[in-house]
């Protein structure tokens, strides 16, 4: 038994335009508004990047295991802690030499982060059928 | 029979060369890094983690992408009758990806990183990678012109060039400011974009899985059943809509995860289909052992099983709750890129370089030693990570937890097990690597 080469043209365009829809409104509709106000959350994205801190350490729980996720330092240490470790290193992270501007644009990444929610697993709750909210 | 075996080495031949060479290298980092978990500090000056992760993942992400284009166009030079099919875009392509390759090993040795999960190179990489990409899909349409009563691997193929271009591009869209302002919508799509990536690859690589198990067997209508395509067109649904278990925590839109929750559950139809083959499996395991590719396949079927009961229970997003953030996570990513894509592109491999006659290949004990060596390993690998995994979620799930330095300290046993087992691999592969490269070597010398 075989499908008809017009059945499965037809599936696949319809999986196509379902996907292409759906990518169109994820890129279109954020989820909510939080947007950088400030520059400096946008700069401190790049020096996450530029130094790779995505490596080790997670954003929601999404990223490297070696440290811990950071999604809420900030609200958890505050500023001055996190400029202490990224200067002074672990002993298994290096000291990295960020400077000042970097440290300042990448605190205000962190703290733009802590205010867009929650990482911590505990807070949500489950629903019958599997799923979570 | 060695006289009948193909003897120069062709570009499409280089292709796997390179990537099986990554593969070495790549597990050798992974093995640094995986030191570190255990002596934290280790090489800390020299190679720090930092630096190590993105040498380890790149390598082997290149060693599956370039065995599979070598795969891919070996047999479908094949399949449309063009085996000394050869042209000046596919050195072109080829030199575009080593060279591309080498620069970003090496730029990470210097610390210029691009900072994104996968891709972790400067984002100026990615533009001879989708150059070579463009030139890849224009080959193929030279090659195939038309779908028209074409089998299933045809369409697997395309699907997955098509959709590695496209998430390929989508996973850039962070470098435009209206995408990256909005962390939680820049995260949604690096997300959707990855795990449907991972959809594109995997499509590669099993379109090669069912050409190589029509030859083998010589059952050429299978390809062309209504089973194999309802089975495609799962697949493809997955690879479009089921990258959402990834996020299930982050604060995105809701019906995301609902949409996500219920394709993943059509997943049930493939695992079901395999429990049902099984007799099938195991009649056909007898009649083409032979195949010196065979007991890979073989090996990468009893993976898909072992990772698909994995990925249906993440996509429940009651479960994914404790696995998120884990190390399950990083199991089901080793068992699906080691345990399915590795050893299937290894059984490609074979085939390709030995025509999958009886060859002495075969008969090397180091050969067969590395088959067990491998699996035995990656057993151990996997269930180590598992077992980190259930202790983390414990850990995260606990009112008063431990200190992170402490939680990470009593993983060490764990830890231990996986550099231990990921040693034993790198040990495997290579007892696997060596002889069939040396084979291929040897061939090509006597021509």
């Amino acid at each position: 038994m075989i499908l008809k080469e017009s059945k499965k043209l037809a599936i696949v365009i319809l999986l196509i335009i379902s996907f292409l829809s759906y990518s169109i409104v994820l890129y279109l509709q954020p989820s909510q508004k939080t947007d950088f106000t400030s520059p400096n959350a946008d700069h401190g994205k790049m020096v996450w990047q530029k130094f790779n801190c995505n490596a080790c350490h997670q954003i929601y729980s999404l990223g490297g295991y070696l440290g811990p996720d950071l999604t809420n330092i900030y609200a958890l240490r505050g500023p001055d802690y996190i400029k202490a470790l990224v200067g002074a290193g672990t002993a298994t992270m290096p000291a990295f030499q960020l400077t000042p501007k970097e440290m300042d644009d990448l605190i205000s990444y962190l703290q733009h982060i802590d205010a867009s929610g929650k990482a911590d697993p505990r807070r949500f709750k489950i629903n019958k059928n599997g799923s979570i909210y | 029979m060695e006289a009948s075996i193909n003897t120069k080495l062709k570009t499409t031949d280089y292709f796997i060369i390179t990537a099986l060479l990554l593969l070495l290298i790549g597990m050798v980092y992974g093995i640094i890094g995986s030191i570190q978990y255990v002596y934290p500090g280790f090489v800390k000056n020299a190679l720090s983690f930092e630096k190590i992760r993105p040498l380890h993942v790149s390598a082997v992400l290149f060693w599956i992408l370039l065995a599979a284009m070598g795969s891919v166009l070996t047999y479908l030079h094949v399949y449309s009758n063009q085996v000394n099919k050869t042209s000046i875009l596919l050195k072109i392509i080829l030199v575009d990806f080593i060279l591309t390759i080498v620069s970003i090993l090496i730029s990470y040795l210097f610390g210029q990183f691009g900072g994104r999960e996968y891709w972790e190179f400067n984002p100026l990489f990615a533009l001879p990678i989708l150059l070579g990409w463009i030139l890849f899909i224009i080959h193929f349409f030279k090659t195939i012109p038309s779908l028209k009563n074409q089998p299933v691997f045809v369409w697997m193929w395309l699907t997955g060039l098509l959709f590695f271009l496209f998430t390929f591009l989508e996973s850039y869209l962070w470098l435009f400011p209206y995408f990256r302002n909005n962390i939680i919508n820049e995260m949604t799509i690096q997300w959707k974009s990855y795990g449907s990536m991972v959809g594109a690859w995997n499509m590669l690589v099993y379109g090669c899985s069912l050409f190589l198990m029509g030859k083998m067997s010589g059952d050429k209508n299978y390809g062309y059943s209504r089973i194999a395509f309802i089975l495609y067109f799962t697949g493809l649904t997955n690879l479009m809509f089921n990258w959402g278990h990834h996020i299930y925590t982050l604060p995105t839109h809701p019906y995301i995860q609902h949409i996500s929750y219920l394709v993943s559950m059509t997943e049930l139809f493939i695992f079901g289909k395999i429990i049902f083959d099984w007799k099938k499996t195991y009649l056909s395991a007898k009649q083409l052992i032979h195949h010196a590719s065979y007991p890979f396949i073989l090996a990468a079927d009893f993976w898909i099983f072992l990772s698909l009961i994995l990925a249906i229970a993440m996509s429940v997003p009651a479960i994914n709750l404790y696995t998120h953030g884990t190390h399950i996570t990083v199991a089901h990513a080793m068992g699906t890129t080691i345990g399915i894509n590795s050893f299937l592109l290894i059984a490609f491999a074979i085939d390709i370089f030995t025509l999958d006659q009886i060859t002495p290949i075969q008969k090397n004990k180091y050969f067969k030693y590395g088959f067990w060596i491998t699996n035995i390993s990656l057993l151990l690998f996997w269930i180590s990570l598992i077992g980190a995994g259930i202790r983390k979620s414990i850990w995260q799930m606990s009112i008063h937890p431990m200190p992170f330095s402490s939680m990470m300290l009593s993983l060490k046993p764990f830890f231990i097990v996986f550099a231990l087992a990921g040693f034993s691999l790198l040990i495997g592969f290579i007892c696997i690597i060596l002889p069939l490269l040396k084979h291929r070597l040897k061939t090509n010398t006597n021509d």
